[in-house]
C-alpha cells in the first residue's frame, strides 16, 4: 500500500513520473499543464532526473526524441497548442521505434483556444497525429488516481512496444484535487541494447533513424509498423463497464465525459431507467469487440456518446456498433464542461 | 452519503483554501473527496470558486450544477448560486458585505458577518473563511474540527504554521456565529 494524499492531477502526474524512474524530462510551460514543470523543477534537487524548460514545444519534443534514443526513461507534457507542435517529433519517433512518454493534458480549440477543459484532440492524438502510417497507445485517465497510474503503464507500454505513449488528459483532471494513493518508487533498470550511448571501439555503430530513402527499405519499416500495431491491438485494450449488465441504453464515455456520465447513470436508475457506462480506457486501440458484442444483445436500444467536443470519439462508436444500434451523440464544445443535468435531458429526449 | 458544495467569491478570498482544507480534513476521516476549482483567467477581484463533494463511496462526478450546500462570499456569487442549492440545502451567505440578501424560504439560510468579525475581533481579514468554514462544520458537521485543525497543520506550509492559532480562532468563532 503506497502513500494516501490529496493532489492535483498535474502534481500527481509529475510525481508518478519521478516514481516510476524519470530519467529526463523536455517541456514548455502551457496553461492548463503548467503545474508538470513546476512541480518537476521544485523535486529536482531531491532527485537525478535531467530537466529542460525547452524555449518551445518543436524544440521540447525533439529533445525528447534525443534522449529516448540514448536510452532514457522520458516524458514531455503539453496542452492542444503544444501538442499540434509536436506532432512532426512524434512521427519522427515513431517511425524509429523509441520508447517515450507525451501528456496532453487537452484545452479547448482550435488554434490558441482557451485554457478550459476539452476532448477536442482525440482524433488528432487516436489517428496518430502526425504525417505518415502510425499510430500511438494512447491512455484517457478520468481520475487523479489514474493520471498516477497511467503514467506507470504508459512507460511500460512504450518500453514493451519501443513507440511513443500518450496519455490523454484534459483541463479539469489535471486542476482538480482528489484523494490519491501514490504507489512504491521503481528502481528502473532500462535494458535497451539499441540505445545510441556511444560508440567504443570493440562494437558495431548503432543507428537510429526515421529516414529510410530506399522506398522497398520504407516499405519494410512500415509493416514492421502495423505488424506491432496488430500486437498492441491484440494485447492492450482497456476499458471499463458500470451497470452495463441488464442496460438498455449505452452511454460511451471517456475522461471527465465518464465522471459525469457515471453521474448520469445513477440519475438513470434513480428514474427507473436502465442505463449503463461503457468507458474505453485506452482510446487507441479502441475496445471495438467489446462494444460490438454490446450492440449485439437484443436488450440494447441505442448507444450514445458524450464528449467535450463536436463529436469524435463518436465515430469509432459507430465503427465498432457497425449499424446494429443508433449511435447518437450530445457534447459541449470549446471548453464548456457538460452537467449531469443537461446531459441527462439529452439522453432522455433520444428516449422519446 | 454525498454532499455535494460550492464554495464561491473574489479571488484573494479564500475559497479555493476553504474547499482544501474541508476536502483534505474529510480525507483524513476516510472519506472519498473531490475538489475541482474553476480555473481560469483569474485574478485577485475577480471571482473563484470551487465544487467540492464528500462521500462514503468513490465520487463520480466531480463537477455538478445543484448543491446540497453553498457558501457566498460576495454578492454575485450569492446572485449565482442561491438558485442552485437544492431543496431543504444549506446556504451560508458573508452578511457584512452582501447588499442583497438571499430571499428563498425552501432552504437553510444562514447569515455570518465573518468580515466584520475578522476585522474587528481577530484583527486580520484574512481569517474570514475560517469563520464560514467553523460556521459550515457546526452546522452540518461534515467533519470534526480536530480533523480541520490537522488539515491546517498538514496543508499549510511550515513557515505559515504560526498563523494556526488564529485559525483555530476563526473556527470556533465561526462556530459560535451560527
Amino acid at each position: 500500500m503506497g502513500e494516501i494524499t490529496f493532489m492535483k492531477g498535474n502534481e500527481a502526474l509529475a510525481e508518478a513520473a519521478i516514481r516510476s524512474g524519470l530519467q529526463g524530462y523536455f517541456g514548455y510551460p502551457i496553461t492548463p499543464q503548467s503545474e508538470v514543470i513546476e512541480y518537476l523543477a521544485q523535486q529536482k534537487p531531491k532527485h537525478n532526473y535531467v530537466l529542460i524548460q525547452a524555449e518551445s514545444e518543436l524544440a521540447a519534443v525533439n529533445m525528447l526524441y534525443g534522449a529516448a534514443g540514448a536510452g532514457g526513461r522520458v516524458m514531455t507534457t503539453t496542452s492542444s497548442p503544444g501538442f499540434s507542435l509536436m506532432q512532426e517529433g512524434i512521427s519522427y519517433i515513431a517511425c524509429t521505434e523509441l520508447p517515450c512518454v507525451l501528456v496532453n493534458v487537452v484545452r479547448g480549440g482550435p488554434g490558441l483556444g482557451t485554457i478550459q477543459p476539452s476532448q477536442g484532440d482525440y482524433f488528432q492524438a487516436t489517428r496518430g497525429g502526425g504525417h505518415g502510417d502510425y499510430y500511438t497507445p494512447v491512455l484517457g485517465p478520468n481520475s487523479v488516481q489514474e493520471m498516477v497510474d497511467h503514467v506507470y503503464l504508459a512507460f511500460e507500454l512504450a518500453d514493451k512496444y519501443l513507440t511513443p505513449v500518450v496519455i490523454l488528459s484534459d483541463g479539469a483532471i489535471g486542476q482538480m484535487m482528489e484523494k490519491v494513493i501514490l504507489p512504491e518508487p521503481i528502481q528502473y533498470k532500462p535494458n535497451k541494447p539499441w540505445a545510441t550511448t556511444g560508440k567504443t571501439v570493440d562494437r558495431e555503430r548503432k543507428i537510429l533513424t526515421s529516414l529510410f530513402i530506399q522506398s522497398e527499405v520504407m516499405e519494410k519499416r512500415n509493416l514492421k509498423l502495423q505488424e506491432k500495431y496488430k500486437k498492441i491491438k491484440e494485447n492492450e485494450v482497456r476499458f471499463e463497464e458500470y451497470q452495463i449488465d441488464d442496460a438498455e441504453i449505452i452511454v460511451v464515455a471517456y475522461g471527465l465525459c465518464s465522471r459525469i456520465s457515471k453521474k448520469v447513470v445513477e440519475f438513470g436508475r434513480e428514474a427507473g431507467i436502465k442505463m449503463g457506462l461503457f468507458r474505453p480506457i485506452t482510446l487507441w486501440p479502441f475496445p471495438l469487440k467489446q462494444l460490438e458484442e454490446i450492440a449485439s444483445k437484443d436488450r440494447v436500444k441505442f448507444f450514445i456518446s458524450i464528449e467535450m467536443n463536436a463529436g469524435q470519439m463518436v465515430e469509432d462508436v459507430k465503427l465498432a456498433v457497425l449499424g446494429k444500434k443508433p449511435v447518437y451523440f450530445y457534447g459541449r464544445l470549446g471548453g464548456i464542461v457538460p452537467t449531469p443535468e443537461e446531459t441527462f435531458n439529452a439522453i432522455k429526449e433520444k428516449l422519446n | 452519503m454525498l454532499l455535494e458544495m460550492i464554495f464561491a467569491g473574489f479571488g484573494g478570498q479564500g475559497v479555493l483554501s476553504m474547499g482544501t482544507l474541508l476536502a483534505y480534513a474529510a480525507m483524513k476521516e476516510g472519506k472519498e473527496i473531490s475538489w475541482m476549482p474553476s480555473y481560469g483567467p483569474e485574478m485577485r477581484g475577480g471571482t473563484a470558486n470551487c465544487i467540492v463533494n464528500i462521500s462514503d463511496q468513490m465520487i463520480s462526478s466531480p463537477i455538478v450544477s445543484k448543491y446540497d450546500v453553498a457558501v457566498a462570499l460576495n454578492q454575485p456569487s450569492l446572485k449565482k448560486f442561491e438558485p442552485r442549492v437544492k431543496k431543504g440545502g444549506i446556504l451560508i451567505w458573508e452578511s457584512s458585505t452582501i447588499k442583497e440578501p438571499p430571499t428563498r424560504t425552501d432552504i437553510n439560510v444562514y447569515a455570518i458577518p465573518a468580515i466584520e468579525k475578522a476585522i474587528n475581533e481577530l484583527k486580520n481579514i484574512k481569517v474570514m473563511n475560517m469563520l464560514l468554514l467553523g460556521a459550515l462544520v457546526k452546522i452540518n458537521k461534515i467533519v470534526k474540527i480536530e480533523s480541520l485543525l490537522l488539515a491546517l497543520k498538514e496543508t499549510l506550509p511550515e513557515r505559515h504554521h504560526h498563523l494556526i492559532p488564529l485559525n483555530k480562532k476563526a473556527i470556533e468563532m465561526g462556530m459560535k456565529l451560527v
